[in-house]
């Protein structure tokens, strides 16, 4: 049976199958938990009606959205229209395929996997642009240019927050990056930056809690989610780019805004968080592996879904704004600071 | 900082670094963006039709009259009792304040008096539903700034307010409560009671707000120095209400004009100067804790008494003449000018509403904002719009 299992054809299969199960479900169940986290932050029950507490809300409404006809304006481009959401259904399950859920759950580990992740990331924003681009609609024109200039924006903070980490941890491979962050929660990358344990001397990064916060808000704006969310500014530009999508071709969109913050939580919590180390530094193998990483992730997710409903959105310009004059000069330092404190100890051990 | 005036579109600058104009070398191209009748952020039929330069505002011009009820017209084929109801259906936001504007002018030609208890009880539901209505613009407004939690809050109090004056009219939104001459009912104990209750609840929520909201570093960098309303501009639109206040104009019907009871009570009248929209929010969320201030008072002094004048005939016949009665409704200055050739039906019912002058501004301040700007600062305005269109 084992043997079978690891058979390699079967084994991308069953990968396969589970990876677009989990967005899938993941996508539905987090619609949910959103609007059941909205309920709670806005003193309401939330959905309640479908099944005890709610929980086949989100099987009613994937059959509603399935139900529909998926209608293509007249005019518009209607090959681009169909296929912008394939295009943004697609990098987030690519990137799940590198992404370590525990010591032996992980589809296909890379060398180069946080490139691979970063690579399919930005393919988001193409999709996006193409849908709003193919719809032939005013307000899905203006949300496709924001959508990029934000995109570009706030790629340029994030890459620079991943190569300071990668200075720190020498590597691009998501597992080994885990790897090195075991033994208990003061070795995850977020306080070894700080001061490393395991090493007994000072951290490559004293700025790390503010790098993940950097990589944190990063992320929600490459993710769209508010306040960042100008891509579907529903009171400014009714629905951004999908607003002349109905039925599934919307429902894929709205999945893989749940997919990307599923990756980019992902990648949180494998960069800073340890993974699927476990926080006490036993119970960390096999499928308690597993467990730590989906709660982390999903704290982190929660996280998420908690800005959402505290802030009003940005204005552009201030997003911009926030970019390019904090975010990109604090990165900078931060990136200047690790070489300092891995060179300059290196230095002086050669001089000894 | 100020954008409109120095990002016009065909200005060639560099502009501020918050509020970027466009390159003096984009290629002159504008489009028609047709924001409504159905849009988010339009709260109701409100039609305006934009011209953009990529994401400014070139023009913004308002059309109206989707909702046009020829509410005027009515009032000249029914009789002075049978119009009173129409009133509160302008504003449906502030109906006790345009109820009163109507009842007021009516008393006035008619030479009725009103009794004092009447008086106050009109004060206190009057300072309730500017309370009510606020709450309304406040939630509004922040769920055109994307914000979607604060709307729930602010009706969850609002529905306070409602159940009180359910229970005083039978009406929770459009109130028919004055009456020629009082009103429709007398305030019971349980309503001054509930009033006192929901004074206290308040109090602690307006801080609560101002801590989660109004100290919001989003929102202080959406609405500081967007859509700057010179005192002159409103002056030469009529604007009035909390708009005009926020350009640090201390206009107030209820000092300027004084009618029922408000000069017998301690007030003040929230202004800042500088007539941005974080002004005009900041006026209003004041004018919430003065309305308290005021119910306070109110609550205290209520003399007990009748509530209805006496021999006030079934069927009214004003003496011939012009009336005029205006209030302080939520969104400004509302009169009602009713002209009178001693029949059963007036002649003629000209009612003024604020949101229609506050509109009309739109079109100038909007001038080369950018559109969440824009939009950020028409929902700073507070427009209701069947009161523009009425």
């Amino acid at each position: 049976m084992t043997t079978f299992l690891s058979l390699e054809p079967i084994r991308v299969l069953l990968y396969l199958v589970g990876i677009c199960a989990f967005v899938g479900g993941n996508a539905a169940y987090l619609v949910l938990a959103e609007r059941k986290g909205a309920g709670r932050i806005q003193r309401r029950p939330g959905p309640n009606e479908a099944g005890w507490a709610g929980v086949l809300q989100p099987l009613a409404d994937g059959l509603k959205l399935l139900a529909k006809q998926v209608l293509v304006p007249p005019g518009s481009d209607s090959l681009l229209y169909r296929i912008a959401p394939l295009m943004v259904m697609a990098p987030p399950l690519m990137c799940l395929v590198t992404i370590p859920f525990g010591d032996t759950v992980v589809a296909r580990n890379l060398d180069i996997g946080l490139l691979f992740v970063f690579a399919f990331g930005s393919i988001n924003v193409m999709a996006l642009m193409l849908g709003g681009w193919a719809s032939r609609n005013k307000y899905s024109i203006m949300s496709s240019a924001r959508v990029v200039s934000q995109n570009v924006a706030y790629e340029i903070p994030m890459l620079l927050v991943v190569i300071t980490l990668l200075m720190m941890t020498g590597t691009m491979d998501l597992q080994e990056i885990t790897a090195q962050q075991s033994g208990g929660f003061w070795n995850w990358n977020i306080i070894r930056g700080i001061w490393d344990f395991k090493a007994g001397h000072i951290g490559a990064n004293l700025l790390m809690p503010v790098t993940f916060v950097i990589f944190f808000t990063c992320m929600l704006a490459e993710t769209n989610r508010a306040p960042f969310d100008m891509a579907e500014a529903e009171s400014e530009l009714v629905a951004g780019a999908f607003t002349e999508y109905g039925g599934m071709g919307f429902g894929v969109f709205f999945m893989a805004e749940y997919a990307n913050i599923v990756v980019g939580c992902s990648v949180a919590t494998v960069l800073f968080f340890g993974g699927w180390q476990s926080p006490v530094g036993f119970l960390s193998g096999g499928l308690w592996g597993v467990g730590w990483f989906l709660l982390k992730a999903y704290a982190l997710i929660f996280t998420v879904i908690w800005v959402r409903w505290t802030f009003p959105r940005t204005q552009f310009y201030n997003l911009l704004n926030l970019s390019w004059k904090i975010l990109i000069p604090v990165s900078l330092f931060t990136l200047m600071l690790t070489g300092v404190l891995i060179k300059v100890p290196q230095w002086l051990h050669h001089l000894r | 900082m100020i954008a409109s005036k120095e990002s016009l579109p065909s200005a060639a600058g560099a502009g501020d670094v918050d509020h970027p104009t466009r390159s003096p070398d984009a290629p002159q191209e504008t489009f028609v963006l047709n924001l409504g009748p159905q849009h988010p952020a339009a709260h109701g039929v409100l039609r305006v039709l934009m011209t953009m330069d990529g994401e400014w505002v070139q023009r913004a011009e308002p059309i109206i009259g989707y909702i046009h009820r020829m509410h005027e017209k009515m009032g000249e084929n029914r009789t002075w009792a049978k119009f009173l109801p129409n009133t509160s259906r302008i504003d449906y936001l502030s109906a006790m304040h345009y109820t009163h504007a109507f009842v007021g002018a009516v008393e006035r030609g008619a030479r009725i008096e009103v009794p004092e208890r009447a008086e106050y009880a009109r004060v206190i539901t009057s300072e309730l539903n500017r309370i009510s209505s606020h709450l309304v613009w406040w939630g509004a407004l922040l769920l055109d700034l994307g914000g979607f939690t604060p709307i729930l809050y602010a009706f969850d109090d609002r529905e306070k307010i409602l159940d009180l004056l359910e229970g005083l009219c039978g009406a929770r939104l459009t109130y028919c409560y004055y009456r020629f001459g009082g009103l429709y009912n007398d305030v019971d104990d349980a309503f001054l009671k509930g009033t006192r209750d929901f004074v206290r609840h308040l109090k602690p929520r307006l801080r609560m707000y101002r801590d989660l909201v109004t100290d919001n570093i989003i929102l202080r960098k959406r609405l500081e120095n967007i859509g700057p309303i010179s005192a002159d501009m409103c002056r030469k639109y009529g604007a009035s209400g909390p708009v005009i206040r926020g350009s640090g104009v201390a206009y107030d019907v209820r000092r300027a004009e004084p009618y029922s009871v408000y000069p017998k009570l301690d007030f003040q009248i929230p202004t800042y100067p500088a007539g941005d929209s974080m002004a005009r929010y900041l006026v209003r969320m004041d004018e919430m804790e003065q309305s308290l201030h005021i119910i306070d008072q109110a609550l205290d002094l209520i003399p007990a008494g009748p509530y209805q004048a006496a021999k006030v005939p079934r069927v009214l016949k004003l003496p011939a003449g012009d009336y005029s009665f205006a209030v302080e409704a939520a969104r400004g200055r509302f009169m009602v000018r009713v002209v009178s050739d001693n029949k059963e039906v007036p002649y003629r019912v000209k009612l003024r509403t604020p949101s229609f002058s506050n509109l009309s501004l739109f079109e100038e301040a909007s001038r080369g904002m950018i559109l969440p700007d824009a939009l950020a600062m028409m929902g700073s305005l507070d427009l209701v719009i069947p009161d523009i269109d009425r």
